[in-house]
């Protein structure tokens, strides 16, 4: 047993430190390196990560700096237009090929001893083959090492595990609301465009304090009361949501979604009828044409499906989205105690420079560092992370059973999804299916170990020949 | 008698010692938590940027800054939006600065020149200290780059007879970090 899980001692990740028989969750999942050091091999070398968006990479030779885990990658649109994820590390001792934060390059040339590698990941040049190689170096073998990569309607995720289901096995039922996320404000599924720049920070707390508050948390909105005092949201009225209005008015089911046994989560709401469209943006007549317009497309294309108002969730483990301020945000773990969250934000690509102008004006302000809402978040997950590392603290769980066993399934309706779990309003659904896969995962002792790795050419071999 | 030259740097000079005593006013206002009277010090029109910072190649340094209006920022905004920072620290239940944090605002390298369109540029390094409840601390480092503008009903005690005290019409504020180091940014600058 303690061979099983090295990092939790002689305890079982599944009903043992995640013990939701009882609504129990140890704090230790939290603080432990033991157990962070398992979810680096079980979890992150595992999983489907998100790394950009097409819009990122746009021209063949386009790359930004990615990260996949504590780890950096290249994520790259090639000469031929193929998206690929290739670990940011030279073969030879390791230095960083690319330190620039984006660019367009055909090659990276490891500072180091200067190995160069294509933006193929094909390791293309090494000086002194001949007098030091004596040509023996096979450079075939000597490539960057590769990810499998998907895009999902424009949003990148990396994997290093063959074994790992295809991206859309992945999702399981989360797709519909994924979809939905995908979905421009006018229900079609054309481009979004990433504004340039990168939201990237430290926190002071786990990665999944992040992960499951996101997943689906309303209970936590007095963390938030100072914001719905001031003025945030675009419509230029008190509160922070931009459907906060459409809300108050006409009768909807608030949602939380857990996706089982993927452990996905989702949130949002259920209008019990069509909705109307609620002018919102009266000061800014091309900002509210658009809207208008998008909201009667939508109408039209979705019928009654157009009843779902996503507002965010999170795909195991480590990617939350948010509908309407349309970020894409990853807690990349960096350590036990530390967080570096990354966020980037969209706008639909064709839409007028105002309606774009108005998101970005919002979202900045909203979410992150500078935003007047998330500021909140991260000092409680600071404070939660702190208050889960006492000696005596530690000996007793957090509680995790809001709503247990008042979830349903085929309800409201039977189109969310048959097999989800539904609860109305504040419930710990979300975070319980979450960790149910985070602890099924756990027990599954990795197919490669820390101490003694799996060569990674086999992955290599597959990657390649996929192509 | 004053030689021209003389004379215009003595002008410089007074320029500097009110640029210098406007920027240690508006720093103790700050850490004094004076945030309305801080709010008094920006113009109607201001606008408030502060990019992010990435890493770029030789020759390419010019995209280093997010772009003002087009990019994400860390803050791209004027007036209207600080007053709704402001608020919400008072509204005493702004959980990141409730406790209040303890502020340090400190400046230096001042550079101070006219601009053609009748403001004065400033240039300075600022770096600006914070204690957050018991252990947590943070280092803002970075330059900062104003246009200041003299507005005749501002009451400034060095211009009491003599065309009214200036006011901030632009900031930049370039700080000097890629990966953001504090979990927030609650505070001004
Ligand atoms: S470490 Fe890259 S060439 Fe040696
Ligand atoms: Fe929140």
């Amino acid at each position: 047993m303690s061979e099983k899980n090295l990092g939790s001692g002689s305890r079982l990740y599944s009903g043992d430190l995640i013990n939701l028989d009882q609504g129990l969750i140890s704090r230790d999942i939290f603080t432990a390196q033991g157990i962070y050091d398992d979810e680096m091999e079980r979890i992150f070398a595992r999983a489907w990560l998100f790394v950009g968006h097409e819009s990122q990479v746009p021209e063949p030779g386009d790359y930004i700096l990615s990260r996949m885990g504590e780890e950096s990658v290249i994520f790259n649109r090639d000469r031929t237009g193929k998206l690929r994820v290739m670990l940011n590390n030279c073969r030879h001792r390791g230095m960083r090929v690319c330190r620039y934060d984006k660019g367009n390059s055909r090659k990276f040339m490891c500072p180091f001893h200067a190995w160069t590698y294509s933006d193929l990941g094909d390791l293309i040049a090494v000086p002194k083959m001949e007098t030091g190689y004596h040509n023996e170096l096979d450079r075939g073998e000597w490539g960057l090492i590769q990810a499998r990569v998907t895009s999902y309607r424009g949003f990148v995720f990396a994997c290093w595990d063959e074994a790992t289901p295809d991206f859309e096995t992945y999702l399981g039922d989360l797709r519909f609301y994924f979809d939905d996320y995908c979905e421009l404000p006018d229900g079609s599924y054309d481009d979004w465009e990433a504004f340039g720049g990168i939201f990237k920070w430290k926190m002071p707390c786990n990665w999944k304090f992040g992960a499951e508050n996101f997943g689906g948390d309303y209970y936590h909105n007095p963390s938030h009361a100072s914001v719905d005092q001031v003025i945030l949201s675009p419509a230029g009225t008190k509160g922070r949501h931009t459907y906060d209005d459409v809300t108050k008015k006409q009768e909807a089911w608030k949602l939380n979604i857990a996706i089982t046994p993927e452990g996905h989560n989702a949130r949002g709401q259920l209008f019990k009828d069509d909705y109307e469209y609620m002018p919102t943006y009266q000061e800014m007549a091309v900002v509210e044409d658009y809207f208008r317009e998008c909201y009667a497309k939508r109408q039209e294309r979705l019928g009654e499906k157009a009843r779902w108002y996503g507002h965010g969730g999170t795909i195991f483990p480590n990617v939350s989205y948010s509908n309407g301020v349309q970020s894409m945000g990853t807690w990349h773990p960096s350590g036990p105690h530390q967080t570096e969250t990354w966020r980037i934000f969209l706008a639909p690509k064709a839409a007028p420079d105002e309606v774009k102008n108005v998101l970005r004006h919002y979202v900045i302000r909203y979410q992150g560092p500078s935003g007047l809402t998330e500021q909140d978040d991260m000092e409680n997950w600071g404070s939660s992370h702190t208050g889960a590392r006492g000696t005596i603290a530690r000996r007793y769980d957090f509680n995790y059973s809001m709503g247990q066993g008042y979830e349903q399934k085929g309800w409201p309706v039977e189109w969310l999804g048959g097999n989800v779990h539904a609860t109305e309003d504040v419930s710990e659904q979300n975070q319980r299916a979450y960790y149910t896969r985070w602890a099924a995962d756990m027990d599954q002792p990795p197919t490669s170990d820390r101490i003694a790795p799996r060569h990674a050419t086999t992955t290599q071999a597959a990657v390649r020949a996929a192509e | 008698m004053n030689t021209p030259e003389e004379n215009e740097l003595l002008q410089s000079l007074l320029r500097r010692y009110e640029v210098e005593q406007f920027y240690n006013a508006e720093a103790e206002m700050l850490d004094s938590r004076r945030f309305d009277a801080w709010l008094d010090l920006l113009a109607d029109d201001i606008r408030y940027w502060m990019p992010l910072a990435s890493n770029q190649e030789a020759g390419n340094w010019a995209a280093e800054y997010s772009v003002e209006g087009k990019d994400l920022n860390w803050f791209d905004e004027g007036k209207f939006e600080l007053e709704q920072r402001v608020k919400q620290i008072q509204t005493g239940l702004h959980w990141a600065e409730e406790p209040v944090s303890r502020t340090t605002h400190m400046f230096s390298n001042l550079q101070v020149d006219n601009g053609d369109d009748g403001t004065i540029r400033t240039s300075c390094r600022f770096l600006v200290y914070r204690n957050r409840t018991e252990v947590e601390t943070d280092f803002y480092v970075g330059k900062r780059r104003d246009h200041l503008r003299r507005d005749p009903l501002r009451r400034d005690p060095l211009r009491q007879r003599s065309g009214g005290g200036l006011k901030i019409v632009r900031r930049e504020v370039l700080l000097d970090q890629n990966v953001l180091l504090s979990k927030n940014l609650t505070t001004f600058f």
